[in-house]
């Protein structure tokens, strides 16, 4: 449908974002959370629910909880209640999830989108942020008619952040989940990897007439596994209503299935109405009263959110307005300009190198920031050899390259491949006789008065001695050696 | 050094002893642990503790149960600390995870089960020195008040075996009535120990919710379910009380409340000590016999110089309906997990994976656990939420605030009796809710998560009867003085219609 | 309130216990007997009272983010009914039966 056609309707949007939180071991017991571990390994008799388990809750992912919470502007509930929803499902090994219902840990926050774009910022209201635990791993397509599970995953601490319905198109939707995984990133509560299942993201969309103030049916959107499989995912499922209701049908309630290959959405074939989850307050575990201090002490130890860093940093490095939107981008990468920006006492070669070579050389070897070989401590040393007149820009290249091979620090490698600058008269005066011998025609227009030539000899001279040269001494040097 | 001469008489006199005795023989060399286990398990044999006659075990472990009491008499060799409970034969109830035994709360759906992991409470006891000879005979996952309800058929009553020995507990009750533990572990969601203790006529414990570490017992009605302690003598449950309670780290629910000695004076009065006498325990239908012993308690207390004062908990008459909407409704969800996925029974089917959910549940569980799992899912499911699981959840407030305004009021210690009759015949109650009832007088005190004591008032017609202590959160230690009190009092005094008439 | 044969019905969907034919009507008689017990209840006010929510109060113990876990003395493979690689193996759900795809 083009998009003419559903001109005259409104696109409304809630988004349901589950983050897994970034904590050693599970939300309810001490197994280890990592990923990886071969199957059924990270597991102990409560996410096993083995008979008489109980779970204790990880305190490191209610700290990590509030923060999301308090990030996202929410009121804090002193008392927070814990429920079970019971449901059969083989990869749910109690029968019920833990989860927080009627008494979330928080709610009543917002987000503000667009704010940079030049259309007006638009306010997405949070409705709540509640914790609770995933559920281990179903896989059905290894052995024929069976599923196999792995309850590694079973336990680990999820927060659930629900959005107001005030969105109003895919790409607001796309810039909410945008603004959220880098704040959420930036606070340190979780990955935040669509790739690895630490953010997974379900939609509940309607469409309605524009102008009018009435929510229509919406349907809950899922299996989407990108931010712009989501975007996708709402303008075909919003088309799809529309349709429906322009051919004077109604849109049901229902959980619909995105498909990416085939780029449309279909209704799920799971039982949906079935499901009477059953709610009461978790007997196991006694409601979490917070201590407020505590509460105020973890809202004070934020990091800094990327709004802050990005005005902070475009001040403090006299940073263009974009390259401050640029560089925090990602918290990993701003910190990382931080560094060596203070390192190398340069925070112009800072941001031309990080987002240059450092980019570059993080998007070739598929790294992350954070894994990257070379410490910005180490990229500002070599930045102040630069400045300090011991590297030439070209030798500083080739340092970095190996640097990024190796890991070692610059100094170290300069002296290794010989590279740092020389300004050892006797050693210049040889290589400058040398070009001057090779290029006997330059040469003698030199001499003539063609000073333009200058350059062209110097350059030949930092080649001779594989940019170790110091130009400026070259420079000095060159006018008397001809002369001679 | 050279062990004095030991006889397996001793070890079987010491088992009749009071567990200070028996301990104190064994830290002092006097006799072996290996004595008291060969000793409890002759006496086992002797009163037919098997499938066929009183069937009080579901599972027993002698040469393993021999093994850890060599290891305990190497400890004692190598002069280190035993434990309170040193060398002591105790029974555990097959609710509670072991290693090595079957863990099958009496059920089909956990056969052959065995637990990867132990209970806290089992920990404490070997760490105590105790040796754990067997687990015993319930009724399925907790549920029944007679142990008819096993999977693994009924225990009977040591007292009279055409008699039941009450539930969940039974088998627990039953080894320590026919002699062949001093101690037991049993567990409470209504009444569980101290009604089949009453039956008995042995003393049984229920703490203080959160006064036990939860850990390892498997749950029924988790907001109610205690780990209890049954013995011969007030002072025996004590003791052991004393070695399984305190805070727990495993369970979020157990209270980090110092656990105190529980001092027990031998001919100590009770002046001072003011016990409630709950009119709503005492009705006008309650059989006599009952009513009798539990006026003859009242006096005997009296004579300890202990005020009695009429009270009124004016909400009890609501606990059984709360009771049974809360309790089965947390158990709806506890058994959830027996799905046939990860361990126990599984019935396969041609259904796929419903299929085999719904064959392995109707297989393995049995009818009361069936019916109580459907009540529970009724009562939580949408519609009917607030009608019956908020509502019952608001009432238990009440019931609560019932206890806590008496205790407030100045009295100490309640006093009741403990069952409205003495043990039944198998087979005699056939109607559920009739079963129910057997719980009336002290499922409040789970519903209130306070701490109360069953001990032996005398019998009628040979049967045991048994009077009910309950006290205020974490004030086992009055509940402990008045029963110790009481016990002693009415030691070697036969009341008259008692004995053999 | 009667409790139907068809409320025993779902509800023995909900609980998954497969329930014979024969019991339902038994059954169904049995439950509304017992919840007819449970009446009493609705005379009782608490238009003002909090329902109970655990009964130790002072809010909940959190632990440390550390292991180890309680450990297991035995793996899972001496008690799980079916294991295969490592994996807890058990029928195919109907819902992904003849199709590859993951999981919702």
């Amino acid at each position: 449908m083009s998009a003419a056609a559903t001109a005259d309707y409104e696109m409304v949007v809630g988004l349901e974002v589950h983050v897994q939180l970034k904590t050693r071991t599970k939300a309810f017991c001490a197994c280890s959370a990592d990923f990886g571990a071969p199957p059924n390994t990270n597991v102990c008799p409560v996410c096993l629910a083995l008979p008489g388990a109980l779970p204790v809750l990880n305190r490191h992912a209610v700290e990590l909880a509030l923060r999301a919470a308090l990030a996202l502007e929410c009121k804090v509930n002193e008392t927070s209640v814990f429920a079970r929803k019971n449901y059969f499902y083989p990869d749910l090994p109690k029968g019920y999830q833990i989860s927080q219902y009627d008494r979330p840990l928080a709610e009543k926050g917002w987000l503000t989108i667009g704010e940079l774009d030049e259309h007006t910022p638009v306010r997405v209201g949070i409705t709540r942020v509640h914790m609770e635990e995933d559920a281990g791993k179903s896989v059905h397509d290894r052995y024929p008619g069976a599923t196999a599970i792995d309850l590694n995953r079973a336990g680990v601490p999820l927060i659930e952040i629900v959005s107001e319905p005030d969105m109003r198109s895919a790409a607001e939707a796309g810039a909410y989940l945008r603004l959220l995984k880098q704040i959420l990133s930036y606070a340190g509560v979780s990955d935040v990897s669509m790739e690895e299942g630490s953010l997974r993201v379900d939609a509940n969309v309607s469409a309605r007439i524009r102008g009018t103030t009435k929510l229509g049916t919406k349907t809950e959107v899922k299996n989407m596994n990108s931010f712009s499989a989501v975007e996708r995912a709402l303008d075909s499922e919003f088309a799809r209503q529309v349709e429906l209701l322009r051919g004077g049908g109604t849109v049901q309630q229902q959980t619909m299935l995105w498909h990416g290959t085939k780029g449309e959405t279909r209704p799920s074939r799971s039982k949906e109405e079935s499901h009477d989850y059953r709610y009461f307050p978790e007997p196991d575990l006694p409601p979490l009263v917070l201590d407020m201090e505590w509460v105020g002490r973890v809202g004070r130890e934020i990091p800094e959110l990327p709004d802050a860093r990005r005005k902070r940093m475009a001040e403090e490095f006299k940073l263009s307005a974009a390259d401050a939107e640029l560089l925090t981008a990602s918290a990993g990468m701003s910190e990382y300009f931080e560094a060596v920006a203070r390192a190398s006492l340069d925070p112009k070669a800072a941001l031309n190198w990080v987002m240059g070579e450092v980019s570059a050389a993080i998007n070739a070897a598929g790294v992350t920031i954070d894994q990257f070989a070379v410490r910005p401590a180490d990229l500002g040393e070599l930045l102040r050899m630069v400045r300090d007149d011991v590297l030439s820009h070209t030798a500083a290249k080739r340092v970095f390259a190996r640097m990024v091979e190796t890991g070692k620090p610059p100094a170290q490698v300069a002296a290794e491949e010989g590279l740092q600058k020389i300004g050892d008269d006797s050693a210049l005066v040889g290589w400058i006789d040398e070009v001057l011998r090779e290029n006997p025609a330059e040469a003698t227009r030199y001499r003539n008065g063609e000073t333009k030539l200058q350059g062209v000899l110097v350059g030949l001279v930092m080649k001779k001695s594989k940019g170790r040269a110091d130009p400026r001494k070259v420079n000095q040097l060159l006018p008397e050696r001809a002369r001679s | 050094m050279k062990p004095p001469p030991r006889a397996p008489d001793l070890a079987r006199k010491l088992l009749a002893q009071p567990l200070t005795e028996c301990v104190a023989c064994v830290r002092e060399g006097g006799a072996l642990p290996s004595d008291l286990v060969s000793a409890a398990f002759d006496r086992a044999d002797d009163v037919g503790a098997g499938r066929e006659s009183l069937n009080i075990f579901l599972a027993t472990d002698r040469v393993r149960a021999t093994e850890s009491a060599k290891e305990l008499t190497a400890l004692i060799g190598r002069a280190e600390a035993p434990g309170n409970l040193a060398g002591a034969p105790v029974a555990v109830k097959d609710n509670i995870a072991t290693l090595h035994m079957p863990t099958t709360c009496g059920s089909k759906v956990l056969e052959g089960y065995v637990s990867p992991y132990e209970a806290t409470v089992v920990r404490r006891l070997r760490a105590n020195g105790a040796v754990i000879i067997g687990k015993t005979n319930m009724d399925e996952f907790a549920m029944g008040s007679s142990t008819e309800n096993s999977a693994y058929g009924p225990t009977r009553n040591p007292v009279d075996i055409r008699r039941v020995p009450g539930g969940s507990s039974g088998g627990s009750a039953a080894a320590v009535a026919a002699g062949i533990v001093r101690l037991a572990l049993g567990s409470e969601t209504g009444g569980s120990v101290r009604q089949p203790a009453s039956f008995c006529g042995i003393v049984g414990v229920k703490p203080t919710y959160g006064r036990v570490s939860r850990y390892g017992l498997v749950a029924f009605g988790s907001s109610l379910d205690q780990v209890g302690v049954l013995g011969r003598s007030v002072e025996d449950t004590a003791i052991g009380l004393e070695v399984i309670a305190g805070c727990d780290q495993l369970d979020s629910t157990s209270a980090d409340v110092p656990v105190p000695r529980y001092e027990l004076e031998k001919n100590a009065r009770l002046d001072g000590l003011v016990i409630g006498k709950p009119k709503e325990y005492y009705p006008e239908g309650l059989d006599p016999r009952v009513a009798e012993r539990c006026e003859r308690a009242l006096d005997a207390f009296r004579e300890l110089g202990a005020e009695v004062r009429d009270v009124s908990l004016p909400h009890t008459s609501y606990s059984i309906p709360v009771y049974y909407v809360v309790a089965p409704a947390e158990a709806s969800s506890n058994l959830a997990r027996f799905d046939g996925v990860r361990y126990g029974l599984r019935v396969a089917s041609e259904s796929g994976l419903t299929g085999m959910y719904e064959a392995t549940r109707a297989r393995g569980f049995g009818p009361e656990v069936t019916r109580r799992v459907m009540l529970g899912t009724y009562v939580l499911s949408a519609g009917y939420y607030d009608a019956y699981y908020k509502k019952a959840q608001s009432v238990r407030t009440l019931i609560a605030q019932d206890f806590r305004d008496v205790f407030l009021s100045g009295v100490d210690v309640l006093f009741t009796p403990t069952t409205p009759t003495p043990a039944f015949e198998l087979g005699a109650v056939k109607d559920p809710y009739e079963m129910y009832l057997s719980d009336i007088f002290t499922a409040s005190a789970n519903l209130a998560g306070v701490p109360a004591i069953s001990v032996p008032i005398g019998t009628a017609s040979g049967l045991p009867i048994g009077g009910q202590i309950i006290a205020g959160h974490f004030e086992e230690s009055a509940m402990f003085r008045a029963a110790f009190g009481l016990e002693r009092a009415l030691a070697g005094k036969a009341l008259p219609g008692e004995g053999s008439a | 309130m009667a409790v139907t044969r068809e409320d025993v019905v779902k509800v023995a969907k909900l609980a998954n216990i497969a329930i014979d034919d024969a019991r339902l009507d038994a059954l169904a008689r049995e439950l509304s007997t017992i919840l007819g017990h449970m009446e009493e209840l609705a005379q009782v006010d608490t238009e003002r009272v909090l329902p109970a929510e655990g009964l130790s109060s002072g809010g909940q113990r959190l632990r440390a983010d550390h292991g180890p876990a309680d450990p297991l003395f035995n793996a899972p493979a001496t008690f799980a009914p079916e294991m295969r690689d490592g994996f807890l193996i058990v029928p195919r759900l109907a819902t992904h039966e003849g199709s590859p795809e993951r999981s919702p």
